[in-house]
């Protein structure tokens, strides 16, 4: 399993077009990815699950990948995060 | 000819041939099944048509009217793509032996309720987007044809019930002259769309639905929020006419939007909007605003369920002066408390919340809370020009508090070797009576006046703006109120400095003459209400009107001041 924490720097926290973009970006990993913010833990693939969080800007959540393509899968979620420039780390 | 009546949700006249998006009656039925596996192919197989009927709609959207209104359909498609959605429906038709129907409508009431429970309006929105999805499946299900808006192409007017956001992204200006829903105000979604695409609407019309065939000719009036219906000639010449009319005058303030604000006579006065977040940047510079005389910054810490942080802050007010490029932006130090609460703050109730712990009283009672609103503003300074204000002040003893909080934080800063502005304007809202009548006093120590009227009225008249039996009291062109405006802004002058109204009085046509005799300089109002002031402004002297002042202060009463400047 690999992990990573994320700040989220967008002033209007995860909102929908990047948290789509994310999601959208994952639907094609065997691996199970999931986000944990305060707590509360939801499948990253999941756009209601993410939503559902309402992560607000400067907040770190925790993302987890396990399985096959967990390497690749967290690649492709640090790129997301900073193409869409909703995170900088 | 009939006539019906709503509320006008988006100015300007249509007319043309009723098209009724019917919204069909779906109604769920639980019921048990025996070949679950057919059920979950039956499923899949609407969720599929689905998708498909939203590819189409997503690409027609972003083709006839722009990617950033086709972007909802993604969020839609990914909605039906959610394992967390589809995996219970199958689940629950697969275990409780359940028809399709009913497992996805418990499953989407689900999460439906989960986002219209959270404190947040955009959350509130995404209930109306699974509603929408759900919807749309649920139609196929039971093979009932939902209209999609997209599909018009015809130029008429749309009669619904309401409208659900997929159905407002598909309004194609083109074809689509204007709408009726029954319901909704004029902050619903649909009514601010409208106004968006610059499409009349009239929404609240309540018996439109029951009330209009497909292919009556009507007439929509989104100035009024009248519908009339089957009109006959005489009335379709009248209303021609004054469509004609509205669009000259759209015109003619168009062409004002990149113009300075100017008097017949050559005075210039200074025309800013209110904004309440940085979204609305984009009314104020498409309204030709020259400054930002209101940024109600308490919306930063509404909807949400801790104190914002000085960084989230910082962002937010960079985004602004950033966005201002250069223009005056004054902002507005926390306004909280009266009848605006936070769910994070817990405060004792109190009997009297609008004579209370409220704005610059609370900052002062929680200074930690307030500094750190004041270090990301003089973080902020050096991308613009920042104004500071301070509200609800009654004493001058709490204007120096507040600023010399503001000193201390600015001290802190450049010791940390932080850049903050040196050319920083304080100020303070008068609305509050002792305030207006020590103006002499204050103007020797602030940098500037902004009168808030809302709450000027409010305490001056004794009259709780809340209460709809007091409501007679709430008299802008009262003799009183305009002898306290007279007060501050000649107080202001004398020392040099300067007066700016943010209420919204400084809007209003009645009251926009008077002020100018009065010589207030700066009228800060909602952004689309500037080209409209512009224009009126520039049809008015100043000379003139300065010459009426006296009159008008020696009037009686509010109605008095309303007629003799209507007959002007």
């Amino acid at each position: 399993m690999v992990e990573k924490t994320f700040t989220i720097t967008d002033p209007a926290g995860m909102h929908a077009r990047p948290a789509s973009a994310l999601v959208g970006s994952l639907s094609k990993f065997q691996s199970d990815i999931t986000m944990e913010f305060k707590d509360k833990k939801v499948n990253l693939k999941s756009i209601l699950g993410v939503m559902s969080l309402g992560v607000p800007s400067g907040s770190t959540v925790q993302i987890a990948a396990d399985g096959a393509d967990e390497a690749e899968a967290m690649e492709t979620i640090e790129r997301v995060l900073n193409e869409q420039g909703i995170s900088n780390e | 000819m009939n006539r019906i009546s709503g509320i006008a949700a988006s100015n300007g006249i249509a007319i043309a041939k009723a098209f009724r998006l019917e919204n069909p009656e779906l109604t769920v039925d639980k019921k048990n099944v025996a070949d679950t596996q057919a059920e979950i192919q039956r499923f899949g197989q609407a969720v599929n048509e689905s998708i498909a009927e939203l590819e189409v709609i997503k690409k027609r959207t972003a083709e006839e009217i722009s990617d950033k209104e086709a972007a909802i359909f993604g969020a839609h498609l990914l909605v039906l793509e959610d394992p967390e959605l589809i995996g219970p429906i199958t689940d629950k038709i697969n275990n409780d032996n359940v028809n399709a129907e009913f497992a996805l409508h418990e499953t989407s009431t689900m999460f439906v309720d989960m986002f219209e429970a959270m404190d947040n309006e955009y959350m509130k929105e995404r209930a109306a987007d699974v509603r929408d999805v759900t919807k749309r499946v649920l139609a196929h299900l039971l093979g009932v044809k939902i209209q999609n808006p997209s599909m018009i192409t015809d130029e008429v007017v749309v009669i619904a019930e309401d409208l659900t956001p997929s159905d407002t992204v598909q309004l194609n200006p083109k074809y689509i002259k204007g709408f009726i829903t029954d319901i909704g105000g004029r902050t619903s979604h649909s009514a601010i769309l409208a106004r968006t695409l610059e499409i009349p609407a009239v929404v609240g019309a309540k018996s439109a639905m029951g009330s209009i065939d497909n292919g009556t000719i009507v007439i929509i009036d989104g100035l009024e929020g009248e519908i009339l219906l089957n009109p006959d000639e005489a009335t379709l010449v009248e209303y021609k006419e004054k469509q004609t009319a509205f669009a000259g005058q759209k015109a003619e303030w168009a062409k004002l939007k990149n113009e300075a604000t100017v008097t017949k006579d050559g005075v210039e006065v200074e025309l800013g909007a209110n904004i309440g977040t940085p979204k609305d940047l984009t009314g104020v510079i498409e309204n030709g605003g020259e400054a930002i005389g209101l940024y109600r910054t308490e919306f930063l810490y509404m909807g949400r369920d801790e104190f914002p942080t000085e960084q989230e802050q910082f962002d937010a007010y960079s985004a602004v002066l950033k966005g201002m490029e250069g223009k005056p932006t004054v902002v507005r130090t926390l306004d909280i408390g009266g009848d605006k609460e936070l769910s994070y703050l817990k405060l004792p109730k109190e009997l009297n919340p609008f004579l209370g712990l409220r704005a610059i009283r609370l900052c002062l009672e929680m200074p930690d809370m307030f500094r750190t609103q004041l270090r990301a503003l003089l973080r902020a300074s050096v991308h613009g020009n920042l104004k500071i204000m301070f509200p609800m002040i009654a004493t001058l003893d709490e204007f120096r508090e507040a600023k010399a909080l503001l000193l201390e934080e600015k001290a802190k800063l450049e010791a940390e070797g932080v850049e903050v502005s040196d050319s920083i304007e304080v100020g303070i809202m008068v609305e509050i009576p002792s305030t207006a009548v020590m103006a002499d006093t204050f103007a020797k120590e602030v940098d500037f006046f902004s009168i808030g009227t809302n709450d000027l009225i409010q305490y001056t008249m004794a009259a709780d703006r809340m209460n709809e039996s007091v409501s007679y009291l709430y008299q802008p062109y009262n003799p009183a109120i305009l002898r306290l405006v007279k007060t501050v802004i000649d107080a202001s002058h004398k020392e040099g400095k300067w007066t700016g109204m943010c209420g919204e009085m400084a809007g209003d046509e009645i009251a926009i003459p008077i002020l100018l005799g009065l010589g207030l300089d700066e009228f800060s109002m909602s952004a689309s209400s500037i080209l409209k002031a512009r224009s009126q402004l520039s049809r008015l002297s100043k000379a003139d009107m300065e010459g009426h002042t006296e009159h008008i202060l020696g009037l009686a009463t509010s109605q008095e001041v309303e007629d003799y400047v209507k007959n002007l």
